[in-house]
């Protein structure tokens, strides 16, 4: 489990993230959603240590995060960033082998390559694993940082907008398999999300941010409901149910 | 580019240059001990093939390691201001201490070229608009402003006829005695490859750095004190020698990719390879003389360079 208790950080006077208190449950997909400017990606940034909050803490585990040393929380926390834009020629396999540097420091002994095989193999890589990252496709792309984020093979597995400029096709493809890493792989996924329907379909919880604050924090079929959504856009948004799923037209309201 | 064939590459060119010169040496020659020939070959030859392999090995490093860092193609030493800090730092060192000894000079050198690249990187980490063409010309704007400052205060001091000795890269002058700081560059080459990969996984940026754990500034710094370091004894013994660390890098991320570990040792030996050429080539295209190696690696650098931006769209 992981405990965000009354973070705080601000720019100048403006507080992006104000006294938020969150609990991620172990096992489940948590959607972070909200409008632009919500402070959704900042949160997750001080989550992963990538920032440095303010005020408050956020505890893995019952471990203070800031007391724990950078490699062993990297073995335990893992955090893909939107922009995964980098002109470094590397392989696929390459990139998924680093995916093992907090075990093994570069030195891949024959358990990590073991585990790479794995990796590459459960996101359909293996047959692409010596072709340059900046050969592939935006999904190609995507699934390769998820691969290496396999690899790395931490509890927690924070993700930034991954579906960012992917199309339909390759948005579902990378919830399915967020969604097979928590059911088969017992992984806890946190996502940031800008498509409601995504996160209303794949999600088992859902936090919902505005200016810095929780407005709602629960079950995903508690908060997908045109009162709840009204609170989070300011949108009359109906819900239709289709297949189980409850789908937010919020195209023409 | 197979490691085998550019280890041979490097042997015969290696061969070629100790037998290349104004004095004719042949191998037999070195058969007796006491011969004319032999001493020729043990003050100049042999040390002059050593600095060549040891500062083209070690600036295509130093190359390498700042394009990783920088997560920019083009910069290098020539492109980030290194090279000229490195030579105000020389001033300063004659401006200051008369006498000075060589290890004096170094770490005056050293201290400047270091904080030359950090200024650059700092400088790097406020520019909003990171261009891959912009970068390196702010670099080369810092170099120069650098290199002004020099030139002044050494027209001031009436050492400017001393300075450009620094400012021509040549192996002409290079003898026993002369060459040995160079030396500096094998332990630094091994702790490089020892910290390939956390250079490879720093290249990929600071966010990525730390998710794997990685303590990215202290990799960093320590990066850029590599760097100085081989810069400032490369400047020091031979001279400025541009365009090296820039090419070599391109030429081999271009084959084998960025990961360090796989591809230090090729740009390591392209580097020795290259330079050697350059220095073979400048050794008889106007025999007896010499033409400079910093003009040889300047032409042919400056084309390949070209070539490169041309081609940037396709890798870079």
């Amino acid at each position: 489990m992981i405990q965000v208790r009354e973070l705080t950080k601000a720019y100048g006077n403006k507080a992006v993230v104000e006294k938020v208190s969150v609990d991620i449950h172990p096992g489940k997909i948590t959607s972070f959603i909200g409008p632009n400017g919500a402070g959704k990606s900042t949160l997750l940034s001080m989550v992963s240590r990538l920032l440095d909050a303010d005020t408050g803490e956020v505890l893995v585990d019952n471990n203070n995060v800031k007391k724990m040393k950078s490699n062993e929380f990297s073995k335990r926390v893992s955090i893909l960033k939107q922009s995964n834009f980098m002109n470094v020629r590397l392989t696929i396999r390459e990139l998924v082998s680093f995916g093992r540097f907090p075990h093994s420091k570069g030195r891949l002994q024959a358990d990590d390559i073991q585990i790479v095989n794995q990796a590459l193999d459960y996101m359909d890589l293996m047959s692409m694993q010596h072709m340059y990252l900046e050969e592939l496709s935006g999904g190609q792309r995507q699934r390769a940082f998820i691969a290496m984020v396999i690899a790395q093979d931490t509890d927690y597995i924070l993700l930034d907008e991954p579906l960012n400029n992917l199309d339909m096709k390759h948005s579902v493809q990378i919830m399915k398999i967020l969604r097979r890493l928590v059911n088969e792989l017992g992984k806890t996924v946190v996502i940031v999300l800008h498509d409601i329907n995504f996160a209303s379909v794949y999600s088992d919880r859902i936090v919902a941010l505005k200016e810095g604050r929780v407005v709602k924090d629960g079950p995903t079929n508690d908060i997908i409901n045109s009162e709840s959504l009204r609170e989070i856009y300011d949108m009359d948004i109906p819900i239709q149910q289709m297949n189980n799923c409850r789908i937010c037209v919020y195209f023409n309201s | 580019m197979k490691k085998r064939y550019l280890i041979i590459a490097l042997i015969l060119l290696s061969l070629l240059s100790l037998f290349v010169g104004v004095s004719h040496i042949s191998p037999k020659d070195l058969l007796d001990f006491r011969s004319e020939e032999t001493e020729i070959f043990l003050i100049s030859r042999l040390p002059r093939l050593l600095a060549i392999l040891l500062a083209g090995a070690g600036m295509s490093i130093t190359g390498l390691i700042m394009q990783q860092l920088s997560r920019n193609k083009f910069v290098s030493p020539t492109t980030a201001g290194t090279l000229d800090a490195a030579k105000l730092g020389i001033l300063v060192s004659m401006l200051l201490f008369t006498n000075t000894s060589t290890i004096e000079k170094m770490l005056v050198a050293f201290a400047f070229a270091l904080g030359g690249t950090l200024l650059f990187m700092k400088i790097l980490d406020q520019v909003k608009f990171k261009d891959a063409i912009f970068i390196p010309l702010v670099g080369l704007m810092f170099g120069n402003i650098l290199s002004s400052i020099t030139t002044f205060f050494a027209y001031k001091a009436n050492v400017i006829q001393n300075m450009s000795s620094w400012l021509q890269g040549d192996f002409s002058l290079i003898m026993k005695g002369r060459y040995e700081l160079l030396y500096i560059s094998i332990p630094v080459l091994i702790i490089t490859y020892i910290y390939a990969n956390r250079f490879t996984v720093a290249g990929m940026g600071e966010d990525f750095s730390r998710n794997l754990g990685l303590a990215y500034r202290r990799i960093v710094n320590i990066g850029l004190i590599l760097v100085a370091l081989i810069t400032t004894t490369v400047v020091l013994t031979v001279g400025v020698i541009p365009f090296l660390g820039l090419i070599i890098p391109n030429i081999v991320s271009i084959v084998k990719g960025d990961n360090l570990e796989k591809t230090l040792p090729h740009t390591a030996m392209l580097g020795a390879i290259f330079l050697l050429v350059c220095d073979i080539l400048g050794r008889v295209i106007i025999y007896p003389y010499e033409i400079s190696i910093s003009l040889m690696v300047g032409v042919i650098g400056s084309a390949i360079f070209l070539y490169m931006l041309f081609r940037r769209k396709a890798y870079a």
